[in-house]
């Protein structure tokens, strides 16, 4: 039987304004970060609802990160202030569930932060593959 | 079921470089509701559009997927194609292969497994994509500018040349803001008050301009094109229109010991008064916290001594409520307080000043009728030490200043040092820098001048302290480039505060729901390219309220400022993002919880009769959204529990379908 | 036993009735045991005297009935609110779900209620009747002829244990003595669970969410859940999910549920009391309290009608999220 190597799934949800950006320069600039991560665009870090979160882990991903604009530069003004309390909640209920605390992350990278962007995926992606794969939330049969 | 087109870029190797654009377009071919798929060498293209074109008539194409650069980049050329070749814009959808995936992955098969995938999430979200189209709101022709200094005069005769109304609001009794407190301008030292004056008159003359002086705004609803402001016009206490300005009852009132502002407190004024000669509007003002009338109601002298009869006492606060399309914050600058500064002694010493105060000391309007006299004795002083950056790109001491650098302190104390040594060749000056700073045209000349020509001691260091002692104010320096500690017996010490926005900006940034930054500045909609844009729609930018700014530049962004306004309002409608929010209202529950957490006042609630299953009618509260407000960042459908809120082109089930798409 | 008897509130009822102030009663009447108690509506004096319940089984919180009652009956509504009860009222009077002109909110005292797994535990199965109105509960069996005295401390319901308020925050009328907000020890079971290593809280969490049939007791009892039409049953949300059909699911379920009450849950219980597979399903609620109060400051929903709730509020230096682990407590 063939092995396949382990590469854990990464679901990233980014700002348009900020983040997305931020991505968009770290490819200008080639700083490369593991291609396990997968972006969806948002118009903002407070559009991303905690059950997209839970579905992704659901349907397999390994580990789901949020980035958004810093705060204070939210391109609508409040909205990532909004982000930071419900993930912070989420994120501290899933702990309590006694699921890995390391899978879950927010983080404020703006559209001049392309090194940020790529460092921040480089290690969340190690951080993820350290954990292995995700066996406490997913469905198994969602998976091929 | 959508029939959609995948074309795939290579961006010339940019992207077929590391993926196999073939295996793209052969894999997403079997996605469901693909109907076409191609990959091309420029997708943004003369060439790659009419591909595009083409196949959406040939297929009949409802959807279309681009996998290719950023959206950033291209998704506006794609949606524009999309509509040449009749389908809506909105069912376009980017993949971002190139700065996403092609850029950052080395390896062709990693990088190719990816764009599938991402391919695959446009796919799914593009099955679930609706046409959109723009709502409309028309735009109010008339403009409101806050703030009557030399950025909002500039800004309001811009916008009336091009012929449109335009309302200046200034908390002040007059306009003219800081400029007309100046003495003379660098490099050129031209008077201040001989250019700007009669650009003042200008304003007062123009029938497309009113001013509202000695008044504030005090709330803002409404979005760009149909903003409602409500200003309110502090009573004066002298009819504005009667009043002449003659300046009799200035000079007759009794209460003449009220410290006069405009001479920052080195003088007095009397209780009703003209702020200087050339204010406008020219008329009088009754300082109600020093008027024995309006205090106690013994006095009176003023209404007698008035001519025409303009002295009201019982004259009220009014409210205007007006209507506009666009509004233009030029709130301007204040120096800092020196109360935390003790080393400079300047709450100790009379004879340290501000660098504002010593343009009034110098000023031929100002309390020594332009004669360098110190403030203590009004003794003509010998030795001037001048000290810079004093609050000003303050790193360690950032509690006490600010981080930035003020940006106007450097030439205009190379003007203080230069005229002073111009005008009293007897006096020696001493000026203290971090660095001196002089980007600018003829700037740098102008600074050279100061040291080479007119002999201006210009030390590199800080001033440690500074100790009033006698008639003296010894100053303890350090001398860098020397390295050696320097005592100077000073007659005069001038610091050159740091300064920052007004006060007045935050309270009406939150008014506006306009950003700022840590420091208070209006943050720009893109620092490079929109910069006399505020990020919300309608409102602009002029002068020093953005950030730190001489008059050259505060003119010149005064008039961008004008140039965005006027194309604002030489429109009749605006088209607004369809990609907005809106609620469900058979599942809405009405309970606010997405009108809390909206940014911009988009929501609000009426009561609507339904249809119950058991056919009865009963009345409920739901929500909606006015698209021409909402901007749609989506914070409401987060917030909303039953999912009744929605945000179009960013659909809950839509990104769900990009999860699982990349989840499989 | 209530130190208010059914008297007092049938004749509070009745007048209410009579004078014409109400026109209908929101109450209590007996199920089909004498420990299922369950809601009913009552129009008339008779009804009242032949049907109205008021025992330490009525645990039933009304403020959600309120929600569609408003609407149907003409007229104002007697309802009768315990003091855990009111939190939930204001809440729903926040959330502008009812009409607070249509409700006449009679504030009673509560002793506490009963819980009868913990009755059953005690007397074992097979109870006919219940005698709340002595000192002692006297529990009736099929097996035996005397009945069980039991002291009614012993069986109180958990949320009752750890009671957060004997205070009423809101009633147009109270009868009785008004008592005081109590420092209870509700979240001690949360930072025992806290305090477990993440494999044990994942396992004690599996054991208990496992057992969820997802039969929506807990959602629909829950005064906070007054959706018009909940996501999980919508066809068009993507997320319809009616049956927990793998190990995720139900987990999915109940964190949403959770986080959309987060803020609105007022701790009154209902929930676990409802659960018919017995899950503590109040400590996913008080854990989002409990981070709330920690996080964000104290705040009680319900205390007050029109307070901002904290998931749509902020202050610019919150607590980022990367922070939540690092706090000392877990």
């Amino acid at each position: 039987m063939q092995v396949k190597e382990y590469k854990p799934l990464i679901v990233a949800f980014c700002c348009n304004w900020c983040s997305y950006a931020g991505a968009d320069l770290a490819g200008n600039n080639r700083l490369n970060y593991p291609a396990d991560v997968k972006i969806i665009r948002v118009p903002c870090s407070c559009r991303v609802n905690p059950m997209f979160v839970l579905r992704a882990f659901q349907r397999g991903a390994d580990g789901v990160i949020l980035c958004g604009c810093h705060p204070g530069d939210c391109h609508y003004t409040s909205g990532n202030y909004y982000t930071r309390r419900r993930m912070a909640l989420l994120f501290s209920m899933l702990d309590y569930l006694g699921i890995e605390k390391e899978r879950t992350r927010v983080e404020w990278v703006s559209a001049a932060e392309g090194a940020k962007f790529a460092a921040t995926m480089n290690d969340f992606a190690e951080k993820v593959a350290a954990l292995g794969e995700n066996k406490r939330l997913e469905d198994l049969r969602c998976k091929r | 079921m959508q029939r959609i087109g995948v074309f795939v870029c290579w961006c010339g190797s940019n992207i077929a470089g590391t993926v196999d654009v073939q295996a793209v377009s052969d894999a997403l071919a079997h996605e469901p509701g693909v109907v076409f798929s191609t990959n091309y060498q420029y997708m943004c293209s003369q060439a790659g559009q009419n591909m595009i074109k083409d196949a959406v008539a040939e297929h009949k194409l409802t959807g279309i997927v681009v996998c290719s650069c950023s959206p950033r980049m291209h998704e506006a050329t794609f949606r524009k194609t999309a509509a040449a070749a009749g389908i809506n814009p909105y069912m376009v959808e980017i993949a971002n292969i190139r700065e996403q995936c092609s850029w950052v992955h080395k390896d062709m098969q990693t990088g190719t497994e990816k764009a599938i995938i991402l391919g695959k999430a446009a796919v799914a979200k593009v099955n679930l994509n609706t046409p959109l189209t723009p709502g409309e709101s028309p735009v109010t022709k008339r403009a409101l500018v806050i703030g009557g200094g030399i950025a909002g005069i500039q800004t309001a005769l811009d916008i009336a040349d091009a012929g449109f109304p335009v309302d200046i609001v200034e908390k002040k009794p007059t306009i003219g803001g800081k400029m007309a407190q100046l003495d003379k301008t660098f490099p050129t030292l031209d008077c201040a008050a001989c250019i700007l004056t009669p650009k003042m008159v200008d304003v007062a003359q123009n029938d497309k301009i009113r001013i509202f002086s000695y008044s504030e705004v005090t709330d803002v609803k409404g979005f760009v094109g149909n903003f409602d402001v409500t200003i309110k016009k502090h009573a004066r206490y002298v009819k504005e229109d009667i009043c002449t300005g003659c300046g009799a009852c200035t000079e007759k009132c009794p209460m003449k010991k009220v410290p006069n502002e405009f001479n920052l407190g080195m003088d007095n004024r009397s209780a009703i008064y003209i702020p200087f000669a050339q204010a406008v509007p020219k008329v009088a003002t009754i300082d109600p916290n020093y008027c024995n009338m309006l205090k106690n109601g013994k006095c009176g002298v003023c209404s007698k001594v008035c001519a025409a009869g303009a002295i009201d006492y019982t004259q009220k606060d009014e409210f205007i409520e007006e209507k506009y399309g666009a509004i233009v914050v030029a709130t301007g600058f204040n120096p800092i307080s020196m109360d935390k500064f003790d080393e400079f002694a300047y709450n100790q010493s009379k004879d340290v000043i501000t660098s504002l105060e010593f343009e009034r000391l110098t000023n031929a309007a100002g309390p020594t009728a332009g004669k360098l006299l110190r403030p203590s004795d009004l003794k003509h002083p010998h030795t001037i030490v001048f000290v810079q950056c004093v609050g000003s790109r303050c790193d360690a001491c950032a509690e006490k200043g600010k981080e930035y650098c003020s940006k106007i302190c450097c030439m205009y104390t190379a003007k203080h040092a230069m005229l002073t040594r111009d005008k009293y060749p007897d006096t020696e000056v001493y000026v203290f820098y971090i660095d001196v700073r002089t980007p600018g045209k003829n700037f740098d000349e102008f600074y050279r001048r100061a040291v080479e020509e007119y002999g201006v001691h210009y030390i590199k260091g800080m001033v440690g302290k500074v100790t009033p002692e006698g008639d003296k104010l010894k100053v303890q320096a350090s001398d860098l480039l020397a390295n050696k500690q320097l005592h100077i017996d000073a007659d005069l010490v001038v610091l050159a505060a740091a300064i920052e926005p007004d006060k007045s900006a935050r309270p009406l940034a939150t008014m506006l729901t306009a950003s700022m930054d840590t420091n208070d500045f209006f943050t720009e909609a893109h620092p490079k390219l929109r910069p006399v844009e505020s990020p919300t729609a309608g409102v602009f930018l002029s002068g020093a309220c953005q950030g730190p700014k001489d008059i050259p530049e505060t003119v010149s962004q005064a008039g961008a400022a004008a140039s965005k306004v006027i194309g604002l309002l030489a429109k009749d409608k605006l088209t607004g993002n369809p990609c907005v929010a809106s609620s469900n209202e058979l599942m809405c529950n009405g309970c606010s919880t997405c009108e809390r957490v909206c940014p911009y006042g988009a929501i609000t609630y009426e009561n609507k009769e339904f249809r119950m299953p058991d056919r009865t009618t009963a009345i409920r509260r739901i929500a909606v959204v006015n698209p021409a407000v909402c901007q749609g960042c989506g914070c409401c459908t987060v917030a909303c529990p039953s999912g009744a809120m929605d945000l179009r082109g960013f659909a809950n089930s839509q990104i769900i379908a990009e999860v699982d798409a990349i989840c499989k | 036993m209530q130190k208010i008897t059914r008297d007092q509130l049938i004749e509070k009822a009745a007048s209410l009735l009579a004078n014409g102030t109400v026109s209908c009663v929101l109450g209590w009447q007996k199920g089909e045991f004498d420990y299922d108690i369950t809601p009913a509506v009552f129009e008339t004096e008779d009804e009242l005297k032949a049907n109205f319940v008021w025992n330490d089984f009525c645990g039933a919180n009304f403020s959600k009935y309120l929600v569609s009652k408003t609407k149907k009956c003409e007229g104002k509504i007697l309802v009768f609110l315990k003091p855990c009860d009111t939190y939930s009222f204001n809440q729903l009077l926040t959330e502008h779900r009812f009409d607070r002109e249509k409700v006449y909110a009679v504030g009673i005292p509560c002793e506490g209620m009963a819980d009868i797994a913990k009755v059953k535990a005690i007397a074992g199965d097979g109870i006919s009747a219940i005698d709340c109105s002595g000192e002692k509960l006297a529990v009736t069996t099929i097996y035996e002829d005397a009945p069980v005295m039991i002291d009614a401390k012993d069986v109180l319901a958990e949320r009752c244990v750890n009671c957060k308020s004997k205070k009423h925050v809101a009633y147009d009328e109270l009868i009785g003595e008004d008592g005081d907000v109590i420092d209870s020890a509700r979240f001690d079971e949360v930072a025992k669970i806290e305090a477990m290593t993440p494999d044990e809280r994942f396992a004690f969490w599996q054991n208990e969410l496992s057992r969820c049939i997802r039969c929506n007791a807990c959602r629909d009892i829950c005064p906070a859940c007054t959706c018009e039409k909940c996501v999980f049953g919508n066809p068009n949300s993507s997320l319809e999910n009616k049956s927990p059909a793998n190990s995720f699911e139900e987990k999915m379920f109940h964190i949403i549920r959770a986080f959309h009450v987060a803020g609105r849950c007022t701790d009154c219980g209902e929930c676990s009391r409802v659960c018919p597979q017995h899950i503590p399903l109040h400590l996913l609620n008080r854990k989002f309290i409990k981070d709330i109060d920690s996080f964000y400051g104290e705040y009680q929903a319900g205390a007050e009608v029109g307070s901002r709730a904290p998931l749509v509020n902020y202050t610019t230096d919150d607590l980022e999220p990367g922070e939540v682990f690092e706090r000392g407590d877990n």
